[in-house]
């Protein structure tokens, strides 16, 4: 049985996010780890528990088994419900074949029955690539207020990294004129949060006639929002002010992990208003050893601390032998870091033991980049890892001679 | 075969009554995140047992709270899952059941009908303070090769420094371990193992000793029951050696919570095969800032710490202000310490707020206490 709601959120999972390289290769961009106990996906799906919105689909494409173990029956979210909740939304076949997920605006073109089930006046279109805290609910009332047919929430970029995004041009009334993708020259500092909301009806429409294009790469930013803009519909800019972080690169990932840093941080998880949930384990809490050093580090459940973490974020389960010492670095899940090792402007993906007396990251110079160790690696003792290196395998390892 | 848990929560509530003045034993809170409840929950689920009876007495809102459905045991299920049985009081007054029980084994007589409609051939009993991680599908093992009636799970305890509770019964065993003598533990007296009042009982049995109770007006379980029955019933005993905690009064719950902090303790209770699951309240991770300093210490998530904290124990939370000094200290849920504030040997219930500048000390034989909501 279905029950009608006002808005349905499509929450686009499948991205496989290759510019996170190593940490990305066995998962889905929505599932990396972030902020010690959450995955990217959290943030989304946080948002429309808070605001209000109970019926999710995740469309997922790209390696979905880490991420459809996490989601699960949507439980941590209270999206465990009997009318609406988080479903899953794979590629499937059809009667008249099968077909992956072509692009953002075909994978909702492909789910339109789920969509009508609910038969909602409003889709809500999300990505699980941002860290941000956002009222969607806030952004329905401004859509409703405006009599728009399409709603696209932007955020103020410095001009100069505009060209990174998708730049939006809107009248005094928030009307959207403009629309260009990664343009050379911004003409305005709006950019594209990649968070819409559509009316039902025209969305369909123009999925429909998306899909029967053969020309078009069924994308929303390249396809749908041009042909809407070209056709006159109302399409408002929502002003969104606060938080935002785009977690697409290595060097993004670590330092939206910093932000949660400092005596004030950029962002809060604190915030009992508008709480992030997330799926975790049963852990014991965290223990701080006898000359143990924590200073200015946001440490997670089951951690078991010797050595010295600063600046730095752990996830759970993460143990720092005695002498060893982390810094500037994001450690996700059940890492062990053993006695004596130096870590340093790296990030170190869930699992991986570091053996006794290895230096990772170690030259100080933070210009040349992030050092990546993927999930599961078990390094051997005194190895070195330069900056900025990606290790994926064993064989990336260079084994040098003993400090 | 199956097994069902029956937990009784509201006994032992006596021994420490500043914390459970407010609520039941089983919702104590104890380790930073967990309440007493938790363990012998998660020592049943993590037993494969999946349909437990929670008995209660009275004021039992916060235990109430904590369970919820039981999804976070994974006791929410269809068929068993978790039960909470509050006492039943009929309205006429000279009938029987129109009186709160006072005993164990009135509380085994009030919920004779959870025990009667369950289908499982055993049933494990346990206590919310005793704290320790036992694997009871050994336990019921032994009961089963046995042919055992009744299995008593005991202790070996040493005279020193042991925590004993002053009801406690001491068990003697043959040489194969079928139990010949219950006796009451008398202060002072060496003595060799004591009961657990964790139990695996044959569900026939325990029936027919509920309705004999009943019969004949029995009150008193280990006098009446297992005593008095000893010769002609096969009672065992399991003996269990691994890390074993009982809270007896506020003294101990604090001497009893620093050994948190010793290495052995702390792998013998939290052990990665058999976690210890609690209420789940989405907290961030702990934020230390760059003036933080702490060692020694056992901390929970959602705190942040700006001060300095030495051999202390901190629930999900706690903020522990600029030029704080927490020091062998319990500091439950939500304790805020503005700047300046020093503490030694003190426990904070719950949400407790200690303002600027404050300066509190007990000693490790009387901890000081500060009641849930208080403002310093």
């Amino acid at each position: 049985m279905f029950r009608k709601k006002e808005c349905v959120a499509m929450l686009l999972a499948g991205g496989q996010g290759s510019r996170l390289y190593a940490l990305t290769e066995k998962t889905a961009k929505p599932a990396v780890p972030y902020g010690g106990k959450y995955r990217i996906i959290d943030f989304p799906l946080s948002n429309c528990v808070n605001s209000g919105i109970d019926t999710v689909g995740v469309l997922t494409q790209y390696q979905p088994l880490v991420l459809n173990d996490y989601i699960g029956n949507g439980l941590p979210w209270d999206l465990d419900r009997a009318f609406g909740g988080v479903k899953i939304l794979p590629p499937y076949q059809g009667k008249k074949g099968a077909d992956w997920y072509r692009g953002t605006a075909n994978a909702i073109y492909q789910n339109m029955e789920f969509i009508d089930r609910y038969d909602p006046e409003y889709v809500l279109i999300l990505s699980g690539d941002h860290i941000y805290k956002m009222d969607y609910a806030k952004m329905l009332e401004h859509h409703k207020k405006m009599g728009a047919d399409c709603t696209i929430a932007v955020i103020d970029v410095p001009l100069k990294e505009a060209s990174r995004f998708g730049i939006m041009s809107a009248d005094e009334e928030g009307r959207i004129f403009k629309f260009s993708e990664k343009p050379k020259n911004p003409d305005s500092t709006k950019a594209s949060m990649g968070i819409y909301i559509f009316s039902k009806e025209v969305l369909f429409r123009y999925l429909t006639a998306d899909a029967a294009d053969p020309a078009s790469t069924n994308d929303f930013g390249k396809n749908i929002i041009p042909a809407m803009l070209a056709a006159g519909e109302r399409m408002y800019a929502y002003p969104f002010v606060g938080y935002w972080k785009d977690v697409g690169t290595i060097s993004s990932l670590w330092e939206a992990n910093m932000d949660l840093l400092g005596e004030t941080p950029e962002l809060s998880l604190n915030d009992e208003e508008w709480r992030i949930y997330s799926r975790h384990d049963a852990h014991s809490p965290q223990f701080v050893g006898p000359d143990a050093v924590i200073e200015n580090s946001s440490i997670t459940e089951g951690c078991e601390i010797y050595g010295t973490v600063r600046n730095s974020v752990l996830g759970a389960g993460v143990c720092v032998l005695e002498g060893a010492v982390v810094s500037d670095s994001v450690i996700m899940d059940d890492v062990v870091i053993g006695e004596g090792s130096r870590i340093q402007y790296s990030i170190l993906d869930t699992g991986v033991r570091v053996g006794r007396d290895c230096r990772i990251g170690l030259d100080r110079k933070k210009e040349k980049g992030i050092t990546v160790i993927a999930t599961g690696l078990k390094l051997p003792t005194c190895c070195e890892i330069g900056d900025g290196e990606m290790i994926s395998t064993l064989d990336d390892i260079k084994e040098r001679e003993r400090i | 075969m199956g097994v069902a848990g029956l937990i009784f929560s509201n006994i032992h509530n006596s021994s420490i009554p500043e914390l459970t003045g407010i609520r039941t034993m089983a919702s104590v809170p104890f380790g930073c995140r967990y309440r007493l409840v938790d363990f012998p929950l998660s020592n049943m689920v993590n037993s494969g047992i999946h349909k437990i009876g929670i008995i209660t007495h009275n004021n039992y809102q916060s235990l109430m709270d904590h369970i919820g459905t039981g999804k976070d045991w994974d006791l929410a299920r269809r068929s068993g899952g978790i039960k909470l049985l509050p006492p039943f009081i009929t309205t006429y007054e000279n009938s029987n059941g129109g009186r709160l029980y006072t005993s164990r084994l009135e509380a085994l007589m009030g919920v004779s009908n959870f025990i009667s409609r369950c289908d499982e051939d055993y049933i494990v009993l346990s206590d919310c303070d005793v704290i320790c991680t036992i694997d009871l599908s050994d336990v019921i093992r032994q009961h089963m090769e046995n042919e055992a009636d009744l299995t008593i799970v005991t202790h070996r305890v040493s005279e020193s420094g042991a925590d004993i509770a002053p009801r406690s019964k001491v068990i003697t065993a043959d040489e194969n371990g079928r139990i010949t003598e219950v006796s009451s533990y008398v202060e002072g007296e060496a003595i060799g193992e004591i009961s657990t009042n964790i139990m695996v009982v044959s569900r026939m049995f325990l029936l027919n000793a509920i309705s004999d109770a009943g019969a004949h007006g029995y009150t008193d379980f280990y006098r009446d029951i297992v005593a008095s029955r000893a010769a002609k019933n096969r009672f065992y005993r399991y003996l269990y050696d691994g890390i074993y905690i009982q809270v007896t009064s506020l003294e101990s719950y604090f001497r009893n919570s620093m050994r948190l902090l010793e290495p052995n303790v702390r792998n013998g209770l939290f052990r990665a095969d058999r976690p210890i699951y609690t209420k789940l309240r989405n907290s961030a991770p702990t934020r230390y800032t760059g003036e933080a300093n702490v060692v020694n210490s056992y901390v929970a998530d959602g705190c942040v710490i700006e001060g300095t904290v030495e051999n202390s124990i901190l629930f999900r939370g706690v903020r522990v202000g600029k030029g704080t000094t927490v020091k062998n200290s319990i500091l439950l849920q939500d304790t805020f310490t503005g700047t300046n504030v020093t503490l030694n040997c003190v426990i904070t219930d719950k949400n407790v707020v200690i303002r600027d500048g404050r300066m509190l000390s007990g000693h490790e034989t009387m901890p000081f206490f500060i009641p849930k909501g208080s403002m310093v």
